[in-house]
């Protein structure tokens, strides 16, 4: 079957193999794949040192985060596929339990509880981002598929509990991006179109409900997209301002911390959530689709993996990985451009701060697990 | 595992999931294409519109404050001008321990212990960056203190400013008038985007009054910004290079007034003590020489900004410095109108040079029993007009009162500008009161107030009564009896100078000429004026004390204006309400006689006698001004 180019751009085929190459091999890495990471994560931070409006201290900190988050992306690629599995439905349980724990002793932050401090502070909610499409991948793995109306009323169960205990911390961005997660999984399963196309027409009414149970603050988001110069000092200010960023930048950008949206403190959360704005601001349309470019390349060699996987598993959790960090990437750029409300998403390997960076190359360590442990087919 | 679930087939499975990654890489790629889409709408098509914007969100507008004209006297003194003063500020984010600091400033005297809350609200409560001014003006000795402690208070730095500054504000406070800090209400009427940046504006005299031309015209200056508002210096950022080109203030225009400060100073140190105001013109151009009221204040303290406590003091001092005595003081003007009223009486045959009158020392209305006295108990003898006006006799004038009648004594005082403004270019004088019947008619309310009493045509004719008038009135009449009739507008602001013309070309201020007083018969004139000359330098005239051994020739008139405030001032005690119930010393006067140069009048409240108190004060400015005086040797 032919994909694409970009598939066969991905495959690396053409570049030969070094020493290196040969070293990448043993170490159950993929070389593409960590190429096209490091050049993002490279871009980030380029971009990240005029974001933080120079400060090589913070510079620093954030590739201290990225390197505890490489080494963890090659630790996990040095477990196979089939351990990873068997030990899914316990972590996905754990995950369970720490996000009860989370509702019930978490610390609060903003006006919500994510944190919990066992040790270490983390968001519990970061290990369900990879646990629940690998509980559905898991639960899939020795069925048929696609799956039918009993398993997949199970699979919604697995989905919703989670996705609800988060949106009640209250965090309805990564819930959200949770429950997607694993409807990526069941989509790739081959969920039937006409139900798909049912549920999506199901969804407007849904919509309304939705909009009951939303809190004022996301309610307010939602019109602020739909109307941002109603409240410009408000809660329109940041998507005016990280318009006015991107659109003055023109081609070409204002220049490497040339940025006067972001340097003089104009643009908010300009090393978070609207780094894409700074990025769009100095390096222009250019420069956003390089990075853009960078990450199709990624994403490509994902897909790329999940195509040449051998097992359900491995093909259905390396499928919803990759195109999950689209969704990210997606929901980012379209949040930050003014195309969708503002939710709490990083642009993913490039905003500053740890904790999403480590989930999302833990991912990618499951996929170069994946590639790297191919056995010969089955048949 | 479920028995019952079909068979896995792998290749179908691999097959349906290579369908599912083709329809979902195509859905993404449709969905990066809507974000490219929208960046090349934001960054290419919209371009200019945010580039627009994001170039207004870095770019403030500041004002640049334009300085204030300076102020000369005729003979190119400074009155007003602009100094540099000292401010103390505090930056709050340089600054480590606010409280700390402000604790040590206050035991080096450089701000006041009370004050240290109100200065750390105002620290916490506006951006972190703006100073905090923590003393508007330091002294040279704070000053010092200051610099050699300074490296102790890192944050805390002197900012210089402009200040107005009057060199001898107290000489000339109530002509120049003063500025003060600009009020909610000022912008009301002044048109603010002019005064964005300005801290003062004129309050009262010539500062008030020719504020347009003092102020100038504001400027503009372009600086970068951040979001917060904080300045970023210009020169370390690329961002400088597309500002806008600034607009530079225009300063405001310099006026020369026409006063004289050595006449001012002769004036003021003459009232010393005293409550009154002199005011010296130039009949012949309207020009005012001297605008003294005593006493007077010290308008620095309101361009500099005072205490409640001092400003308190000023207002409630009983001698009340604030109140301009030379144009709102309104006084019964006693026997100096005597000189209009004897050219009344002559023009309207009331009388004549042959009319004679037995003076025995008071006047009874026919069939009336009511003596109406003269000042002079004992009586004048035989008068005639001239005796009469050089001796002030009060009887000869009773006589003749009923004759001119009060409607025509109104209608020649009212020619020499008495009972309505001068028009002088400041604001705030008071019009004064000539009575005519007409006026009594629609002043009162009760029907028996509004008739017109025969008695009261009597006292008019003295000049008391409901008559009043300012010294500046007074002054300018005496011109129109110095210039025979002709009359100019009074003024204090010569000529205006804009400080940026080449050629330092002034634009001289032309008098006004008003309506001339119309005597038919010149020689009348004569009668007066040799009359007034007799008042002056005669042995038998009232004022030969004052004239007698002038070198030069001079006319003048006493005036002795009886004092009718007594219960108001009860609260004092009663030294104070003898001294208080004197009567007020008044005279006007001119001089060189044959060609007339200066016109002075001098009120000194409850200063009992016109001749022997207000008129040496008269001789002393002319004196000063025809050369002389004690300075012109």
């Amino acid at each position: 079957m032919r994909l694409s180019e970009t598939q066969r751009l991905v495959t690396g085929k053409a570049a030969p193999l070094g020493n290196f190459g040969r070293l990448v091999r043993k170490l159950n890495v993929d070389g593409p794949l960590l190429g096209g990471l490091l050049l993002i994560c490279g871009f980030g931070l380029v971009v990240l040192y005029s974001a933080v409006g120079e400060d090589s201290r913070l510079l620093f900190n954030q590739i201290i985060r990225l390197s505890v988050a490489i080494t963890g992306m090659f630790i996990i690629a040095q477990m196979s596929p089939d351990f990873l599995r068997r030990w899914t439905p316990w972590g996905y349980l754990a995950g369970l339990v720490l996000l009860v724990l989370v509702l019930t002793t978490g610390e609060v932050g903003q006006g919500a509880r994510r944190w919990l401090d066992l040790g270490i502070r983390f968001q519990p909610s970061e290990i369900m981002k990879l646990a629940v499409p690998m509980m559905a991948a898991w639960y899939l793995h020795d069925r048929a598929i696609p799956p039918k109306a009993g398993q997949l009323l199970v699979l919604a169960v697995v989905i919703i509990i989670p996705t609800i205990l988060i949106a009640r911390q209250p965090d309805l961005g990564t819930a959200l991006l949770i429950a997607v997660s694993g409807i990526i999984v069941v989509v790739l399963a081959g969920l039937s179109i006409r139900l798909m196309l049912g549920l999506a027409v199901l969804s407007v009414p849904g919509a309304f409900v939705l909009w009951n149970f939303m809190q004022e603050y996301q309610k307010q988001r939602v019109l602020t997209l739909l109307d941002p110069d109603s409240d410009p000092l408000g809660a329109g200010y940041n998507i005016i301002q990280s318009k006015i960023a991107i659109g003055s930048g023109g081609l070409f950008g204002k220049g490497w911390t040339n940025g006067s949206q972001a340097h003089l403190e104009y643009l908010p959360e300009r090393d978070t959530d609207f780094i894409f704005a700074v990025m769009g601001e100095e390096l222009g349309l250019l420069g956003v689709l390089a990075l853009l470019a960078l990450y199709v390349f990624v994403i490509g060699r994902g897909l790329y993996i999940a195509v040449q996987a051998h097992d359900t598993y491995s093909r259905l959790l390396a499928g919803s990985i990759s195109l999950t960090f689209f969704v990210y990437i997606f929901v980012n750029t379209a949040m930050v451009t003014g195309l969708v409300p503002v939710v709490g998403i990083p642009l993913p390997l490039v905003s500053f701060g740890g904790t999403s960076m480590v989930t999302l190359m833990a991912g990618f360590g499951i996929l170069m697990s994946i590639h790297s442990h191919r056995k010969l087919l089955p048949h | 595992m479920d028995l019952l679930s079909p068979i896995k087939d792998h290749h179908s499975e691999r097959r349906l999931f290579i369908a599912r990654v083709i329809l979902a890489s195509t859905i993404a790629f449709i969905l990066l294409g809507i974000v490219v889409a929208r960046l090349v709408q934001l960054q290419v098509f919209e371009y200019e519109v945010f580039t627009a914007q994001s170039q207004g969100n870095r770019v403030r507008i500041e004002p640049v404050p334009p300085i204030r004209g300076l102020i000369f006297d005729r003979k190119g003194r400074v009155l007003a001008e602009n100094l540099p003063a000292y401010q103390l500020e505090l930056i709050p984010e340089q600054v480590a321990d606010i409280d700390d600091t402000l604790q040590r400033l206050a035991r080096l005297g450089l701000i006041e212990a009370a004050d240290i809350p109100a200065f750390k609200e105002l620290s916490a409560s506006g951006p972190r960056f703006k100073p905090v001014a923590l003393n508007f003006r330091l002294s040279e000795e704070q000053i010092a203190n200051f610099a050699i402690q300074r490296p102790r208070f890192p944050g805390v730095d002197l900012q210089p400013r402009l200040v107005r500054h009057y060199k001898d504000g107290e000489l000339v406070a109530h002509a120049v008038g003063y500025v003060g800090a600009l009020s909610k209400r000022d912008l009301e009427r002044l048109d603010a985007s002019h005064y964005a940046g300005t801290a003062h504006t004129g309050k009262t005299g010539v500062e008030s009054s020719f504020e347009g031309d003092l102020h100038g015209d504001v400027g503009v200056r372009h600086v970068i910004s951040n979001a917060l508002g904080r300045r970023i210096p210009t020169d370390s950022r690329e961002m400088a290079d597309s500002l806008p080109a600034d607009e530079t203030a225009l300063p405001g225009m310099n006026i020369y007034l026409s006063l004289d400060l050595d006449l001012q100073r002769i004036a003021t140190q003459a009232l010393e003590g005293r409550r009154g105001a002199v005011v010296a013109l130039d009949p012949w151009t309207g020009e005012i020489l001297a605008l003294v009221s005593a006493p007077s204040f010290d308008p620095n303290l309101f361009a500099v900004g005072m205490s409640t406590q001092q400003f308190a003091d000023l207002q409630e001092d009983p001698d009340r410095p604030l109140f301009n005595r030379a144009i709102r003081g309104a006084y019964p003007p006693g026997s100096t109108i005597k000189p209009m009223l004897a050219l009344a009486a002559l023009e309207t045959g009331a009388t004549n040079l042959t009319r004679k009158t037995f003076c025995r020392g008071f006047f009874m209305l026919p069939n009336t029993t009511h003596r109406y006295r003269d000042w002079k108990p004992e009586g004048h003898g035989e008068m005639n007009i001239h005796d009469a006006l050089a001796q002030s006799c009060d009887v000869y004038f009773y006589e003749i009162s009923g004759d001119i009648g009060i409607d025509r004594m109104h209608y020649y005082l009212d020619q020499f500008g008495l009972g309505r403004p001068t028009g002088v270019d400041i604001g705030g004088e008071h019009n004064g009161l000539v009575p005519s019947r007409e006026w009594k008619r629609n002043a009162f309310r009760d029907p028996a107030d509004q008739r017109w009493y025969n008695g009261e045509t009597v006292i008019a004719s003295i000049g008391q009564g409901y008559m009043l008038a300012t010294p500046l009135q007074l002054a300018s009449a005496a011109g129109a009896l110095a210039t025979r009739g002709v009359r100019y507008e009074p003024h204090l602001v010569a000529a205006i100078e804009d400080p940026l013309s080449i050629n330092d070309q002034r634009q001289l201020i032309s008098p006004t000429r008003l309506d001339d007083v119309a005597i038919e018969n010149t020689g009348n004139w004569d009668t007066v004026i040799g009359a007034m000359n007799a008042v002056m330098q005669d042995v038998r005239g009232t004022a030969w004390g004052v004239g007698g051994n002038a070198p030069y020739r001079m006319a003048g008139k006493s005036g002795t204006a009886q004092v009718f405030s007594v219960a108001q001032e009860e609260e004092y005690d009663e030294e104070e309400i003898e001294e208080r119930l004197r009567d007020h010393a008044l005279f006007i006067s001119f001089a060189p006689l044959d060609n007339p140069s200066i016109a002075v009048a001098v009120i000194v409240e409850n200063g009992s006698s016109g001749s022997r108190v207000a008129g040496p004060i008269a001789r002393a400015i002319m004196d000063a001004y025809l050369g002389y005086g004690d300075d012109a040797s």
